[in-house]
């Protein structure tokens, strides 16, 4: 039904779409992140279309597997129309590594796009506040982003020894990432 | 009370509203301590320190169809400062460990703590940057309940291991303690 969506998108940014893809009824546009904004209001505003559900914005993490690092996925839905769409923009790594704030179409995207920044380091131009939502001032590094450590904890709080239960690969010594206080890696890690 | 009518306690008996224990039972050293620890076995106020799902495991527990009342446990105090054993329910991340730590030292001794169910216990299947790995990493447990979620029975379980613990308990407890928080 949404593929629709797909080909107004198309015909109507021509080289802005990148690539569409039709995957057991979930349709996906690739966007040049120039003309997100645009697109998202055109969404919201067509009375065709009316995605006037802002679902979620998450990042793909890519590492060592593609150039460019992310991709940062939308996912709108209609309520009055029952349809949804996807909407990926292709992000780099660094400088590169920032989208536009769609606050401005969808409020409710505020929070969705502090989540954005917290858990992988993708910066939104534009947002009215931008600072970590999940985890705390200080903390240092993004936890999903796939070069994060896995076991890169960063307790608030000494930590005592476990009195009762020692799991060999599963240390209850913190890992500080980034502090040059950094635990042996033991076999058991990934 | 907790007691029926004619029971040993370990320290004396309950006839109507009075107990009767031997003078030597107190005067002994380390006598009136079996008597305190009657008191104390019997009324184990909680402070419920619910974070996740394990909770609704617990609200079931607290209700009359598992009666803890029978363990003098009946009494949630949402003040750690009324509190004598704290109930780790859930799921704890290093956000929240701070808040856990303070309220742990909020409680006045004694106090214990049972770590309620695998997150509480272990961080369970939660290996991960936001988890801690087990509430002993914050403050010292007591008793671990198993399960995800426990059945209640286990936690009934728990609080007659408690008890038990209570029991054994002696001056000795407080140089351990103080061990044990460092």
């Amino acid at each position: 039904m949404s593929q629709a969506i797909l080909e107004r998108l198309k015909e109507r940014y021509e080289d802005g779409v990148v690539e569409t893809a039709t995957e057991r009824g979930d349709d996906c546009a690739v966007l040049k992140r120039e003309i997100l904004v645009d697109v998202c209001r055109f969404l919201k505003d067509d009375a065709d279309f009316a995605m006037n559900l802002f679902v979620d914005v998450t990042a793909v993490d890519w590492l060592d597997r593609r150039t460019p690092r992310f991709d940062v996925v939308f996912q709108l839905k209609s309520i009055t129309k029952r349809h949804r769409v996807t909407l990926k923009v292709r992000v780099d790594d660094g400088d590169d590594a920032w989208v536009p704030s769609v606050t401005g179409v969808w409020r409710g995207a505020d929070w969705f796009e502090r989540e954005l920044w917290d858990m992988f380091g993708v910066r939104v131009d534009g947002h009215p506040n931008l600072r970590r939502i999940l985890m705390w001032d200080g903390f240092e590094g993004h936890p999903l982003r796939k070069d994060y450590p896995v076991a890169g904890r960063q307790p608030l709080v000494p930590l005592r020894k476990s009195e009762v239960h020692v799991f060999e690969n599963n240390p209850v010594d913190p890992f500080v990432v980034g502090l040059g206080v950094v635990r042996e890696k033991s076999d058991g890690d990934a | 009370m907790g007691l029926n009518n004619g029971e040993s306690s370990g320290a004396g008996l309950l006839e109507g509203s009075v107990m009767v224990t031997r003078l030597d039972e107190v005067t002994k050293p380390g006598g009136a301590q079996g008597i305190i620890n009657w008191g104390r076995r019997w009324s184990i106020f909680q402070y419920p320190f619910v974070t996740a799902c394990c909770g609704m495991e617990y609200m079931s527990w607290m209700c009359s169809h598992y009666d803890p009342g029978r363990f003098g446990a009946e009494a949630p105090r949402f003040s750690p400062r009324q509190a004598d054993v704290m109930f780790v329910v859930g799921t704890i991340s290093h956000k929240q460990a701070p808040v856990l730590k303070r309220v742990y030292d909020q409680m006045c001794e004694p106090k214990w703590v049972i770590a309620f169910g695998a997150c509480a216990s272990s961080g369970g299947f939660y290996d991960n940057y936001a988890t801690v790995q087990g509430v002993d990493c914050i403050v010292p447990v007591d008793v671990y309940i198993p399960g995800c979620p426990p059945r209640p029975e286990a936690v009934l379980d728990a609080v007659m291991l408690l008890q038990e613990k209570i029991d054994r308990e002696g001056p000795e407890r407080w140089a351990r303690r103080e061990a044990a928080s460092k």
